[in-house]
This record gives structure tokens, C-alpha cells and sequence, in this order.
């Protein structure tokens, strides 16, 4: 029999562990041969443009693909950037010249048929991408797409396609190809700079499964490995043709598993950019003491409504509505909750979109709790109202606070009913089965006017959930849609905003400023409009 | 013995089968469609969500689902998650990190636990007595998100002792301090159960024979006392084992450790079944294992106990 001695021990275990910061400190290289950390989530789709919709995933590839266009970082306008021009006389027929000597991080050349193959691919129905739908006003799609026929949850299958290509796209020569729409659609030059229309190079139809383990673009950046699960390398690509060429040369996107754990590092100095703070950070303005200069922000393309269940009474009532809307003390809410990084809205147009004009919602928009009271004697409402939101994502506190303001203004019963889970809520939203006004709120995809007005105010459209429908809306959005030049269709879209307006479809609340940090070690950084690190931007100290 | 732990070995079948079809049906019972929120603001295509109710066999009942889930598991193939990643790769990645994580916390718990539960209980109503049952109480009423989040501020950023989270793949020495955040409230358990131990077989017949026959007080403590006390410390710390490796959520996301604990959070948030079950069903092993081994420890430590 073995003997074991186990002698107690004091253990007095000092740990002191002084794991190197991984800031890189040697400060010596300028700009151009710099690395930088910057933060990120788990992508949660295969690295492909046209089937990645979600942010994780989009942060790498939008900095290893540029497509036709590409959006400002500061004004979020359109700007040409694989594409030589764009021209159209119907706003149907749409001729696309791509600039010469573009080439996939492989050296294969980028041609119009890097394109229309890439376009055609993700527009398959049997492909099954997320970002499908894009394609939808491209003639032909139907034939690609065919419609399952009792929905993506019944027994039947949809019908395998005719044909795996869309009638609308021809490709005219190596640098030219032309794109037929359904219907003229004027805003359509504006929608290709979103990332699912991305070029794919030959390499990936040969072989799908080897391009999502090494993905290969043809933007500033290259791909060089990935971790799964910890972080993602990109390098520069010395050959990039285009105009927001890279300062520096490096950059990791490391995943954390929570935004708290990614802050410590930000403090720390040992990540180098973080573009929306943790609400830890935010609450009291912990950040302004904890990253002083640091702080870096900006106003996105996002709001924040309140929708109306049309299909449910009282909520189909316009002077039920604007009593709400006038009841809501925008300023105290953003100032109190938001600490001011929220700002009142006056329309539903987002103040950075070209297009925009101010103080559409008028005197609808401002707190004024006597008015209230007379259009809500007017509606002759006078039970309870219900106010639902999902409380994942930090929207309990404003929601019950506007509930509050409601209540006090309006002196009704109003109560806020918490969903826990934003799909659970989603499920319910589409589902039509909403028990009171709810909230909802808007990520433009693409930065026009048209964005903030069709997806959501034109009937049967696929974020018009609450069923709101006008046939004068519907026609002057339709006409601006057909409209033959840009300055036209802008001004044909404030009419229909006008309209909606005067409808009050849903109550506007506010647009989000987003707050980000970096480190020292960036003397430059910008965060663009759709909340990411504008990579060209950056340069290290 | 060997009849003992091949009629254990059968009983983990049975165990088995009810935790996994418990979990399976558990994750997919969850409200909300899984692929509700999964393509942003929008919706996604109805040939998206048709070809992954197809990939996860959604559409069939919930008998056949998981009989399918299970033939495959039978053969090896944990299956694939929604994004195309290997769940038997993800496992591999991560599971190695965590174990290395749960074996300093159970080093620290085991070392640190038991020294100072040794000490208090043969001291008895000292001031060490009284320092450890102190400080136990004090750590036993933080919870560990607290101990973490403190140990980050103070040790991380304000003093920059440490780095304030570890890096994509850890050193032992990196995982010191998670493992020991991790451990410190298991630890001051295991103090006050080696203590209690202690004291009260401090009494018994057999030390005081021991002492009689003129042996060294510490070959009556090491030997004699100490392993009988150890019984229950070791049923403690066997199952603990287990605990840490499926309950580092909070340690792991603190400090970013990239293990199991953030993979199964992140995997419930993005109703990702297929790693969840996969998961899971390798955490159930782990314990049904450690029970077992916990079980034959006893043997080792006590002659009299046996398994026929």
C-alpha cells in the first residue's frame, strides 16, 4: 500500500503576472508599418459578402472588399469608387463602367463579370444567402428566387429556379455591364454600396469552402488568418487601386466576449479602438474620466420610433397618435437616459441623409401637454395604452420613461409590457399580433431619403409592420421612384414625407449619437456613419 | 472493482440519453425563432431560413430531430453550427483553455482551501481560527462577477499589475488570476469543510491512539487525520471540477479567456443548437466521469469502504 504524505503547507501565493500588454510599445514605426487591435464579435455567417448581414462579419469584409460605390465617412454621401460612372436616362436601364486595372487579392483582374457572376450567386434562391433580397428589383429575380409557396416554415419546398441567372444583368464587355430593373427605381446607383453587392473572383466558384476559410477581396485590406472564436488577421494590400488607400498596415480584429472586458483592454491601452462603449462606460459619464481625449463620436444613421399597430383600435386613430407624440418629452428623456447622446427628432427623415429637411413633423414633434389633451379629447379615447418593447439591448429605461411621460401628459393608464428577447419580439412584430404601440427604429442600409420612407410607410413593403397604408403616399413614393435624375426624386421623397406626416404613422423619438474610444497610441481615427472605423482614416503616433 | 466501474460506466447510458434529449428539446424550445433577428434590422430570405430549417431538421418532430441529432453524435459528428464552423473544431479550440483555467482554479482552491482549513481547525478559536473563518464569510458573500470585476479594476488598470483581460491563446501564467477569481469562492467552501473536518476528527479514537503510540505530530496530522478529513473535501472538489467547466461564463467573459464558458453563453444568445447540445452533452461526461473517479478516491483514502 502506497503512502501518501500530504503535508499542509502555508501557501502565501503572491500573483504578481506582468503578461505583456500587447500594445506593441516599441513606438518606433510611423504610421506605415503600424498594426493596430481593434474590437469585434463573432462573425455569425461563412466570410461572404453576399451572405453576411450582420456586424461581426461585415467589420472584416467591408474592409476587404470595395464595391461600385462607397459611402463618405463623414457626410455618408455616395461616392464612385470601383465604378467609372453610372448612367441612366429611365432610372430603369443602368450602364455600369468599371474603373481599369482593379485586381483580387489573388492578381486576378476584377471585370464586369466579377459582378454579375457574384450578383447572380447570391441572388439563387437554392444558395440560400441573407442578403438575397437585395437583389429583388433586378429583372429576373423571380426566376432565381422563386417564392416558397406557404412560407419558409411550411412542409413544401420552393420551386428549384428555371435558371441560375437574371435576365437584367449583361455583361457588355470586360469593364462594362448593364442592369435592367423591374420597375425604375431612381435611388438604385445609391443601394449598390452595400457589402452583399461586392465582385467575387473566379477562385470562389471553384471552390466555395476553401474561399470562406481564406476569403479573397479586392479591397484595401487582405486576408491573412483567422482564429475562430479569438480574432481575425488583415494585412495591407500594397496594390490597391483605390482612393481610400490605408495608412497602416496591420489590423487585428479581435473577438471579446463581452464589450465590458473589450473596455478594461481600451483603458488599458491594449485594444486600440472600440466604436460604441459599454452602457457600464456610458452611465454617469464613467468614459469622459476614464478615456479623457480618447472619446471619440459621432452621429449614425439609426433612430429610434414608435410604431402603431394599424389593425388594432385605438391605435388606427391620427389624433390618438399625435396626442401621444406631443406628450413625449423628447429633450428631458434624451438628456436624463441618454445623457444627451441621443438626439430629439423632428421627422422621419435622418438629419445626415441628403434630403432632409428640418422640422417636418412640426408642432407634432414638440412636448406641449396641453395640446395633447385636447387632441386626445378629440379622438375620444379615454382607456389604457399599452407600450411594448424588448428590454434586451438597454430599452427598458427610456421606454418605461416614455410611457411615464405619456401617462403624466395625457393623465391615461399607461403601461409598459417588457419582452425579454428581441427575436421573441421580432416573432411577434411580424406576426401582427401586437397588443399596443410598440417600439421599433431604423438602421438605414443605404444612406437616401428613400431608405427612411419606403421600407417602412409604403403598404406591403417588408418593414411595414404595422400595416400602415396610404394610396397618396404610395403613388408619390412610386413617382419619385421613377423620377429621371437624382435632384427630382429627392424633392418628389420630401413630398411623400410630407404626407406621412400628416398621417403619423409612427411617433419619431430621436437619432443616436454612437460614443467610442481608442488608444494612444492613434493620433487619428474616425468613426463613419454606420457605426465602424473608417480604416483609412487611422494613423499611429 | 472492476465489475463496480463497468456497472458506473453502464449507468452513465442512461444518465446520458436524459440530460442530451432534455437539452436538445430545452434549446429548440426556447421562444423565438431561431433565425428571427439573424440578418440585422431586416428579415431573412425565406430560402435562408428554409435551407437551415432543412439543415437542422426542424421540420420533423421533435422525436426524429434528435434521434437524427443523436446517430450522427453516435458516430462522432457533433454536427455544424448556422455558420458553417465544426462544433467537434469549436470544442477542440475552446475546451483545452477552460480545462487549463478549471485545473489552477482547482490547484489554488485545493492548495490554498485546505492549508488554511488545516490550520484553523487544529489552531480551534485562535486568531487564525478566527482570520479564516472571517475572511471565508467575506469571500462566500461576493459574488464572482464582483471578486472579477474589482481584480480588474484595481490589479488591471489601476495599479497595471496585470493585463486586464488574457490574450487570443493563453499561458498558464496568463490564466493565474481568472483561476483564481474563479476558484475563490469554492475555496473558502473548502476551508470551512476541511476545518469542520478537522475539528471534529481531531477527537476521534484513532488520533488519540495515534499520539499515544508516540508518533510525531506531523505524521499523525498528514497521515492519519488528514486523510480521513479528506473525504468529504475530495467529493467537494471532484464535482467542482466539473462546475468550472461549465459554470466560467462569468470569469471567462471578465477576462476574456476564450473558452467553453463565453462559447455556450454566445451559443444560447445566437440560438445556436447545435453547439449548445454539443456542449452540453461533453460537460454531462465530464461529470458523470468525475463522480466516478470522485467514487474510487474513496477507496484510496479509506481501506474500509468497498464497492462489491
Amino acid at each position: 500500500m502506497s503512502r501518501v504524505r500530504l503535508v499542509p503547507i502555508l501557501a502565501v501565493s503572491v500573483m504578481v503576472v506582468t503578461a505583456c500588454g500587447g500594445s506593441g510599445g516599441d513606438g518606433a514605426g510611423s504610421s506605415a508599418d503600424a498594426g493596430i487591435t481593434i474590437f469585434n464579435t463573432e462573425p455569425e455567417n461563412p466570410l461572404v459578402p453576399g451572405n453576411t448581414t450582420e456586424v461581426g462579419g461585415s467589420r472584416i469584409l467591408d474592409a476587404m472588399f470595395t464595391g461600385l460605390v462607397g459611402y463618405n465617412a463623414d457626410t455618408a454621401q455616395p461616392e464612385n469608387a470601383m465604378a467609372e460612372s453610372i448612367e441612366t436616362t429611365d432610372s430603369k436601364l443602368f450602364t455600369i463602367k468599371l474603373k481599369p486595372d482593379w485586381k483580387f487579392h489573388d492578381g486576378t483582374p476584377v471585370t464586369a463579370k466579377s459582378y454579375v457572376d457574384a450578383w447572380n450567386w447570391t441572388a439563387y434562391g437554392p444558395n440560400a444567402t441573407q442578403g438575397a433580397t437585395f437583389f429583388s428589383q433586378i429583372e429576373g429575380y423571380a426566376d432565381v428566387h422563386p417564392e416558397d409557396p406557404d412560407g419558409a416554415d411550411g412542409p413544401q419546398q420552393a420551386p428549384t429556379p428555371t435558371t441560375e441567372t437574371m435576365s437584367g444583368l449583361k455583361v457588355v464587355d470586360d469593364s462594362t455591364f448593364t442592369v435592367t430593373l423591374t420597375e425604375a427605381f431612381s435611388v438604385f446607383p445609391v443601394t449598390i454600396g452595400y457589402e452583399v453587392f461586392s465582385p467575387l473572383p473566379e477562385a470562389f466558384f471553384k471552390d466555395q469552402k476553401a474561399f470562406e476559410d481564406a476569403p479573397i477581396g479586392n479591397g484595401p485590406f487582405k486576408f491573412v488568418s483567422r482564429q475562430v472564436g479569438a480574432e481575425v488577421k488583415l494585412t495591407r494590400y500594397d496594390d490597391y487601386e483605390g482612393d481610400d488607400k490605408p495608412k497602416i498596415k496591420d489590423v487585428t480584429l479581435k473577438v471579446y466576449q463581452s464589450r465590458e472586458s473589450a473596455y478594461a483592454d481600451l483603458v488599458a491601452n491594449s485594444l486600440d479602438f472600440m466604436e460604441e462603449l459599454p452602457p457600464n462606460a456610458l452611465a454617469g459619464k464613467k468614459y469622459e474620466g476614464d478615456l479623457g481625449e480618447r472619446v471619440l463620436q459621432k452621429e449614425t444613421l439609426n433612430n429610434q420610433t414608435i410604431a402603431f399597430p394599424f389593425y388594432l383600435p385605438p391605435y388606427d386613430n391620427v389624433d390618438l397618435r399625435r396626442a401621444i407624440s406631443m406628450s413625449i418629452n423628447r429633450e428631458e428623456i434624451t438628456q436624463l437616459i441618454f445623457e444627451g447622446s441621443r438626439v430629439p427628432a423632428d421627422g422621419w427623415v435622418h438629419p445626415l441623409t441628403e434630403g432632409y429637411t428640418p422640422n417636418q413633423c412640426g408642432e407634432y414633434c414638440e412636448y406641449n401637454p396641453t395640446k395633447a389633451k385636447e387632441l386626445l379629447a378629440k379622438s375620444g379615447y379615454t382607456g389604457p395604452l399599452l407600450l411594448l418593447s424588448n428590454t434586451d439591448g438597454g430599452h427598458q429605461e427610456w421606454a418605461e420613461a416614455v410611457a411615464n411621460s405619456i401617462k403624466n401628459a395625457l393623465g391615461l393608464d399607461v403601461r409598459f409590457t417588457p419582452s425579454t428577447s428581441f427575436g421573441e419580439f421580432r416573432q411577434k412584430v411580424n406576426a401582427h399580433e401586437m397588443t399596443g404601440m410598440y417600439r421599433a427604429g431604423w438602421i438605414a442600409d443605404y444612406p437616401s431619403i428613400e431608405n427612411w420612407l419606403t421600407p417602412n410607410y409604403r403598404t406591403g413593403s417588408s418593414s411595414n409592420d404595422g400595416l400602415y397604408s396610404n394610396p397618396a403616399v404610395d403613388a408619390k413614393l412610386a413617382e419619385a421612384d421613377k423620377a429621371a435624375d437624382a435632384d427630382e426624386a429627392i424633392t418628389l421623397y420630401q413630398e411623400a414625407e410630407k404626407l406621412i406626416a400628416a398621417d403619423m404613422p409612427s411617433v419619431p423619438l430621436w437619432t443616436q449619437n454612437t460614443i467610442g474610444g481608442r488608444s494612444d497610441r492613434l493620433t487619428a481615427a474616425k468613426i463613419d456613419p454606420f457605426r465602424a472605423l473608417d480604416l483609412a482614416s487611422v494613423e499611429v503616433g | 472493482m472492476g465489475r463496480y466501474v463497468l456497472r458506473r460506466l453502464l449507468q452513465m447510458v442512461p444518465v446520458f440519453l436524459g440530460t442530451t434529449f432534455l437539452i436538445y428539446a430545452l434549446v429548440w424550445a426556447v421562444p423565438g425563432d431561431p433565425f428571427e433577428g439573424k440578418c440585422g434590422e431586416r428579415d431573412c430570405p425565406e430560402s435562408y431560413v428554409s435551407a437551415m430549417r432543412e439543415k437542422f431538421n426542424l421540420d420533423d418532430p421533435l422525436l426524429v430531430q434528435y434521434g437524427k441529432y443523436l446517430l450522427n453524435l453516435v458516430r462522432g459528428d457533433f454536427g455544424e453550427t448556422s455558420s458553417g464552423v465544426e462544433v467537434a473544431d469549436r470544442i477542440a479550440d475552446t475546451f483545452p483553455v477552460t480545462l487549463q483555467l478549471a485545473l489552477v482554479a482547482l490547484l489554488i482552491e485545493a492548495v490554498i482551501g485546505i492549508a488554511a482549513g488545516v490550520v484553523s481547525g487544529l489552531r480551534g478559536r485562535g486568531f487564525l481560527d478566527s482570520l479564516v473563518l472571517v475572511s471565508t464569510l467575506f469571500l462566500i458573500s461576493i459574488p464572482v462577477f464582483v471578486t472579477g470585476y474589482v481584480v480588474q479594476l484595481v490589479f488591471g488598470l489601476q495599479l497595471g499589475w496585470i493585463a486586464p483581460t488574457v490574450g487570443s491563446s493563453p499561458s498558464f501564467g496568463d490564466l493565474l488570476v481568472p483561476g483564481f477569481v474563479l476558484a475563490s469562492l469554492s475555496m473558502a467552501y473548502v476551508a470551512r469543510l476541511t476545518r469542520a473536518s478537522i475539528a471534529e476528527n481531531r477527537r476521534a479514537d484513532y488520533v488519540r491512539t495515534a499520539l499515544a503510540k508516540g508518533l510525531p505530530d506531523k505524521r499523525v496530522v498528514g497521515v492519519h487525520l488528514l486523510r480521513n478529513s479528506l473525504i468529504p473535501v475530495i467529493t467537494f472538489l471532484g464535482t467542482d471540477l466539473g462546475a468550472f467547466l461549465g459554470g466560467a461564463i462569468v470569469t471567462e467573459g471578465i477576462f476574456n479567456v476564450p473558452g467553453i464558458g463565453g462559447l455556450v453563453f454566445r451559443s444560447i444568445l445566437t440560438k445556436d443548437g447545435a453547439m449548445v447540445t454539443g456542449l452540453v452533452t461533453l460537460l454531462v461526461l465530464v461529470y458523470l466521469l468525475m463522480t466516478l473517479l470522485v467514487d474510487l478516491l474513496y477507496a484510496v483514502l479509506d481501506p474500509r469502504i468497498r464497492y462489491d
